[in-house]
């Protein structure tokens, strides 16, 4: 490969984008952090299958189950939302749409993770006062 | 023109596609179709937090022919990507992307998947 390289191979300062690896590097941090995640939900998903409204909301709502459903859907939504930006980047060559897709996509990420926050969380205080 | 004698991106339409090609390619359309299924699960949560009927309405939904469809090829698409986001993951490590490694891994990935699809859903439902 070595002799297709010029001068330029090595990128200068933070690059175009003034970022940096920082894409790169979530993508890959959330990727890591999505294999095991991945593997507990799908074991999680067979616990609750078939059981009732109450039984699925109080497993959800246990500290520990909570916590890595938490972990779970926010890497997911970070890993998502940094995948289909660069989606959006490599298809969308009319730079209004492009840039009026990902603020659209970024919000509807973001907004994503907080219901799932305040929904989780609800079923964290239900569960600890059950009535 | 270029004036560096430098490797072009393949020309789509008139590139043969290869295993690793077609491989790639379903990476980023599994990739897509997941965004979708990650707001399937916010909505399951969401419906969990409002109370009993939004969340049987929920599982009727999920339950019904297409849900299933659609669970199916979401649990396809989690599988693939799971699988080929490790090899990637080699790859950024400088690990498999000497053509045999890469055709080995791609090979194994093909028979993995649908593999471990069926034993998933087997699983689940
Ligand atoms: C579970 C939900 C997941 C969603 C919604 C998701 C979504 C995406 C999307 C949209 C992309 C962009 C595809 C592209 O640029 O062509 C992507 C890329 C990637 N995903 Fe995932 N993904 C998920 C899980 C995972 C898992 C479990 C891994 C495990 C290793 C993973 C590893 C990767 C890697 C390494 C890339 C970068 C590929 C590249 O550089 O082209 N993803 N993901």
């Amino acid at each position: 490969m070595s002799e297709f390289r010029t001068e330029l191979k090595q990128v200068r300062g933070l690059g175009s984008a003034h970022e940096g690896t920082h894409h790169w590097w979530m993508q890959r941090i959330t990727a890591v952090a999505l294999v095991p995640l991945s593997i507990w939900f799908v074991f999680f998903l067979e616990a609750i299958r078939g059981v009732d409204y109450l039984a699925v909301r109080y497993a959800i709502g246990q500290p520990m189950t909570a916590a890595l459903m938490l972990a779970y859907v926010c890497a997911v939504l970070h890993h998502a939302y940094l995948g289909v930006q660069v989606v959006i980047e490599d298809y969308v060559h009319e730079r209004v749409a492009e840039v009026g897709l990902l603020i659209a996509t970024r919000l509807l990420f973001v907004l994503a993770a907080l219901t799932a926050t305040v929904s989780i969380l609800r079923l964290v205080f239900l569960a600890a006062d059950p009535q | 023109m270029a004036t560096h004698p430098r490797p072009l991106s393949p020309h789509l339409q008139i590139y043969k596609p290869q295993l690793t090609t077609v491989l790639s390619i379903l990476h980023r359309v599994t990739g897509v179709a997941l965004c979708a299924a990650a707001l399937g699960l916010v909505w399951g949560l969401l419906s969990l937090a409002l109370g009993r009927d939004e969340f049987e309405h929920f599982r009727a939904c999920a339950n019904s022919l297409p849900g299933k469809l659609l669970t199916a090829i979401f649990v396809f698409c989690l599988v693939y990507h799971l699988l080929n986001g490790i090899r990637h993951l080699g790859w950024d490590t400088g690990w498999g992307l000497d053509l045999k490694r890469a055709y080995a891994t791609g090979w194994l990935l093909v028979a993995l998947a649908p593999a471990l699809t069926a034993l998933s859903l087997w699983w689940i439902w």
